[in-house]
Formats: C-alpha cells, sequence, structure tokens
C-alpha cells in the first residue's frame, strides 16, 4: 500500500498525457462524425516538428528556456501546413459518405502521411532531451519525477478548460454547438458550415500535434510513434463516449489511474487492462460514460 | 463457378511446380489472408466493417503454433481445421455480444477485443512475448515433403483449403440466410418485418468469418514458421479491411485476387523504395473509395454487364 502515492502521481501524469493526445479525437467526432485515423499522424508529425526544430534550436545556442514555446510553435506550423490541405483538399468532399466510409478513407491517409514523415524527417530517430531534464525534478513517497511532467498535466488543465470555456462561453463556441446539432439548419440561418468544419479539424489535429510535439523530449522520435497512440487514443475516447470532451477527460483519468496500478501492482496486465475496460465500457454502455440516449433513425 | 474454382485449383496443381520458391510463398500468404478477407467480406456485405479481425486470424495462427510445439502435429490440414475449430468457438461467444452492434461500435468493439488479445500475448512469456514463436516445418498427411517442395506442397493446401472455402461461401450466398446480408445493409428493420432475426443473421456470419480467419491463421503461422503478437494487433486487421476494399463484394474470387494484388503492390513497392510503400498502398485504397466503391471486382462486372 506504500505504493499509493507512485501510483497517484504516474496515473495523474499519464492521464494528462492522454488527455492531450486523444481529446482532439473526440472534439472532431463530435462536430464532424469522422473517427480520425490520421489522429496518430498528427501526433506523430508534432513530435519530428518539435524535435527538429527545438533540436536546432538548441544547436544554435539559443535560450534553453524558450524551448517549451518552440515546441508549441513547432506543433501549430506543423498543423498549420497538414490538417488544412488533408481537410480543404479531401476529406470536405466526403463527408456525404458513410462514417465507416470517412473512417477508412483517413486511414489510406494515415498510410500515405506515415511514409510522408520517412521521407521529410528520414529514419533514423531524433532526440532532444534538454527540455526534459532542464527544470529539475520533485520527489513523491521516495520516487523522483522530472518537473517537466507538470507541463503535461498544465497543457491538458489548459487545453480541457479552454475548450470548455471556447463551447459554452462565446458565440463561436455557440454556434459549434448549432452546427453539431443540425449541420443543415445552421447553413439555412447563415453559418458558414464548411469554415467550422476547417477549424475544428485544424484546431483537433493541432492538440494531437502538441501532445506529440511535448512527449518528444521524453522519447526517442521513431517512425511507427503515432501508430499506439491511435488505438489508446480510441480508447480513451470510446469509454467516455465519442464526442464528449468531458468524457474524454474522464476517460484519460480511467485509462491513466488503471495503467499506473497495473504498473506498479501487476506488470503483466498492463495493456489488457487498457482495452479490456473499452470493451466492458462498449459492452455495457456502447455511447461512452457520458453519453446521452439518440434516437433510434429508422 | 465451379469451373473456375476448378480451374483455379488445377492452375495452382499443375502451375505450382513451375514457379520460384518466392512466388509460391506470396500465393500461400494471398490464399491466407483471401480467406480472412473472405470472411471480412460476408461481414460487409451485412454493412458491417470488423476492425479487429486480426484476432481471430491470431487465434488460428496460435493453435497452429501451439499444436507444432506442444503436440509435434505439423501436418497443414490438422493445424488448419484446429485453427478454424479455436476461432469459430471464440466468435461463437463472443458473437452473442457483438450481434448487438452496428456501424462504427462493431468496428470499435471488435477493434477493443483485438488489442485485448495482443495485449495478453505481448505480455505472457509462455506465448514468445513480443519476440513471438518459431514452428516446425509443415507436413502433409504425415509425410515430410523434401525441403525443395515445402513450399509447393503447402501452396497446394492452400489452394484446396481457399478454394473449397470460396465454394462453401458462394454456395451459402445463395441460401435465404446468405441473402439476407444486402438486405439488413439496407434496412434492418425491413428484414425483421419479413420475420428474419437480423441479430441471427449476425451471428452466423460473424462465426463464419471467424473461422475462415482462423483457417488463414494456422496456414500463415505454418508458410511462415513463425508468430508473434503484430498478427492481432490493429494494423493487420486493417491490412484485411484493406484487401476486402479493394477486391469488392461482388463475387467470391474477389478477396483472393484482392489479396494477390496486395500480396504483389508489397512486394513491388517494398522492392522499388522501401520507404514509401504504405504511401503506395494508401493512395490505391484512396483512389478504389473514391472512384471504384464496389471494389476492383466491378470492373469485370462492369464488362460482363455491358
Amino acid at each position: 500500500m506504500d505504493q499509493i502515492g507512485p501510483v497517484v502521481v504516474d496515473g495523474i501524469i499519464y492521464s494528462a498525457w492522454l488527455f492531450i493526445a486523444a481529446v482532439g479525437l473526440t472534439l472532431i467526432y463530435g462536430v464532424m462524425k469522422i473517427v480520425n485515423v490520421t489522429h496518430g499522424s498528427f501526433y506523430a508529425l508534432g513530435a519530428y516538428a518539435g524535435a527538429s526544430l527545438t533540436g536546432a534550436w538548441l544547436a544554435r545556442g539559443y535560450p534553453p528556456m524558450l524551448s517549451y514555446a518552440v515546441l508549441l510553435l513547432a506543433a501549430v506550423l506543423v498543423t498549420l501546413v497538414f490538417a488544412p490541405l488533408i481537410e480543404r483538399g479531401l476529406l470536405r468532399f466526403m463527408y456525404a459518405k458513410d462514417e465507416v466510409v470517412i473512417l477508412l478513407i483517413t486511414y489510406a491517409l494515415f498510410l500515405i502521411l506515415e511514409d510522408t514523415i520517412k521521407l521529410i524527417w528520414g529514419v533514423d530517430p531524433y532526440f532532444v532531451a534538454e527540455p526534459y531534464a532542464l527544470l529539475g525534478s520533485f520527489e513523491v513517497g521516495g520516487l523522483r519525477y522530472p518537473t517537466y511532467n507538470l507541463i503535461l498535466v498544465g497543457l491538458a488543465l489548459a487545453s480541457g478548460g479552454g475548450l470548455a470555456w471556447l463551447l459554452r462561453g462565446t458565440r463561436v463556441g455557440k454556434l459549434l454547438l448549432s452546427v453539431i446539432h443540425d449541420p443543415e439548419m445552421s447553413r439555412a440561418m447563415g453559418v458558414n458550415v464548411g469554415r467550422f468544419y476547417l477549424v475544428t479539424f485544424t484546431f483537433g489535429s493541432m492538440l494531437a500535434a502538441i501532445g506529440g510535439s511535448f512527449t518528444a523530449p521524453t522519447v526517442s522520435v521513431v517512425p511507427g510513434l503515432g501508430v499506439d497512440v491511435i488505438v489508446l487514443s480510441f480508447a480513451v475516447v470510446v469509454i467516455g463516449g465519442l464526442g464528449s470532451v468531458p468524457g474524454a477527460a474522464l476517460g484519460a483519468v480511467i485509462v491513466g489511474l488503471a495503467r499506473s496500478a497495473s504498473v506498479h501492482y501487476m506488470p503483466q496486465v498492463e495493456l489488457f487492462v487498457i482495452y479490456s475496460v473499452m470493451a466492458m465500457v462498449l459492452a455495457f454502455r456502447p455511447r461512452g460514460l457520458f453519453s446521452i440516449a439518440e434516437p433510434r433513425r429508422i | 463457378m465451379p469451373s473456375v474454382l476448378g480451374a483455379t485449383l488445377a492452375a495452382v496443381i499443375v502451375g505450382g511446380p513451375l514457379l520460384p520458391q518466392w512466388a509460391l510463398f506470396i500465393l500461400t500468404i494471398a490464399f491466407a489472408q483471401g480467406l480472412v478477407a473472405l470472411g471480412l467480406m460476408l461481414l460487409l456485405r451485412a454493412g458491417l466493417v470488423s476492425f479487429g479481425q486480426a484476432l481471430y486470424y491470431c487465434i488460428g495462427a496460435y493453435t497452429a503454433g501451439g499444436l507444432a510445439r506442444a503436440f509435434n502435429v505439423s501436418d497443414v490440414f490438422l493445424q488448419m481445421i484446429a485453427g478454424a475449430a479455436t476461432s469459430a468457438l471464440a466468435a461463437f461467444v463472443l458473437g452473442f455480444l457483438l450481434a448487438k452492434y452496428r456501424g462504427i461500435f462493431f468496428g470499435l468493439l471488435s477493434l477493443a477485443l483485438s488489442m485485448i488479445l495482443y495485449g495478453l500475448i505481448v505480455k505472457s512469456e509462455a506465448l514468445g512475448s513480443t519476440d513471438g514463436l518459431n514452428i516446425a516445418q509443415s507436413t502433409l498427411f504425415g509425410v515430410r515433403p523434401a525441403s525443395a517442395w515445402v513450399r509447393y506442397a503447402v501452396a497446394v493446401a492452400a489452394a484446396f483449403a481457399g478454394i473449397g472455402a470460396a465454394y462453401l461461401v458462394h454456395r451459402f450466398l445463395e441460401t435465404p440466410l446468405g441473402r439476407l446480408g444486402p438486405a439488413i445493409k439496407d434496412n434492418e428493420i425491413r428484414v425483421e418485418y419479413m420475420g428474419a432475426s437480423v441479430r441471427h443473421a449476425i451471428h452466423v456470419k460473424y462465426v463464419i468469418a471467424a473461422t475462415l480467419a482462423g483457417v488463414g491463421g494456422a496456414l500463415a503461422a505454418t508458410t511462415v514458421g513463425h508468430i508473434d503478437p503484430e498478427m492481432a494487433y490493429w494494423t493487420t486487421s486493417g491490412e484485411f479491411i484493406f484487401i476486402t476494399i479493394l477486391a469488392g463484394t461482388g463475387s467470391v474470387l474477389a478477396p483472393f485476387l484482392g489479396a494477390l494484388l496486395f500480396g504483389a503492390i508489397h512486394t513491388l513497392a517494398y522492392d522499388l523504395s522501401p520507404h514509401t510503400w504504405q504511401m503506395s498502398l494508401g493512395t490505391a485504397l484512396l483512389l478504389v473509395i473514391v472512384f471504384l466503391p464496389e471494389g476492383l471486382w466491378s470492373l469485370f462486372a462492369r464488362r460482363r454487364a455491358g
């Protein structure tokens, strides 16, 4: 029982990471009804952009404290290049298709982006550990944690809170809710639905890229980085309920704590636990824990 | 249809010895993957896309591997039968749950189930963890072929299994239960009004699809001589869906041609430029979805109709 401290701290850190990685997925599904496999590609794009740009920044001898801003900037820039291209160039012609067909289209895009990343950054791993070590560390229950992890927690709180405020407290958010509720009617009332889709896709993908770029200093950035993230964020989002932001937060906390508990007490069931929770939720509440009943359509 | 299937089988038996080893390997794997895609095609006709068919592929493969390692059973046909049996059993149980799901939720739940198996194998030392296990060379009816002939023997066994399955599925599609697929996709409630049970129909199709995937997995295991948890990973399921969509649902032959084409694109693109083969696959998939929503088979069908 003396491990309870580290279990909670690890769980919170992992939950924060999961939330940043997954919340964009639920946002995009909520607004556009797209189960977006390219989400993992944007995570990988963010990681590569963050690692290479921050590496270049530090190599030039610029102030290392600003490298966190560079990580953020890298994620924003790389998304602004790729997300509008994908949404305007391809996805917007596909909205009339079935949900499953759009999922397959994003799967095809994921395959293409995997190799695009290799073409841009090559296949050798990237390391930028400086931002990770820079802030020192803190101690919980005899275990030392790099303070860098608190940035992840801060980012998760900021993006979750920011999204909630954006959706509930602003004019744009209310317009967006109307688009979610009934795109046809919103269009008839003069809302530029196409622009909302573009912004949502870009913003949701950007969150994935930010997740990737802030993870980059803690790992070695290698090809295939985004592949695991896709299923993990699917699990998180499905547990909370596809399309629900508070649901994604709940899903992230459940998966985060479940994983950290299993890592500390029973490491051999780590992945098993995560996907069992996902299957259980789907079995008993298919629309997730935070779902509202949807009328059956004939 | 039976004449086309018979001709294909004869072509493999007669033409096999003329093919180089690598071509026999690609052919056998195409039959293994075609079997999985044939099952996915059945589900797709009812409007269901399983993002976790790798679950049964992996169960089939590990059953074959277990037989070979624990009981020294290396006969290809026994391995395939055992793979089919374990997969069918698992699908029969899970089918009660999955038959209730449609659309995106069917896909996500099957994905979760396959990832559970992946998580179990990855952490299990007894099952070889991430390294997987090696399997002894295959035999046929108790005979161990000379090493130059193993690939040919397995390819012929694969052709028998694949073409036999194609014929059975072809017959199944002509039964009332088989014909329900497109009707379910079209309008489930009308099917219920006609007095058929949609849930039962989907359950049956799900078990058939899993059985085929189990045979495919066992075949792949004995052909490659190695099994690993990647066989249950979501990217493997993605490849099967790729093959199914590429081929289309027009005929029971389509999944096998799709698998052969997939193998060809894979080998060719990997040879020409190893870092962009996924890009070629992705582009092919995108083009097929956008321009040929009924798959490549619709090219044949259209010509025949016109």
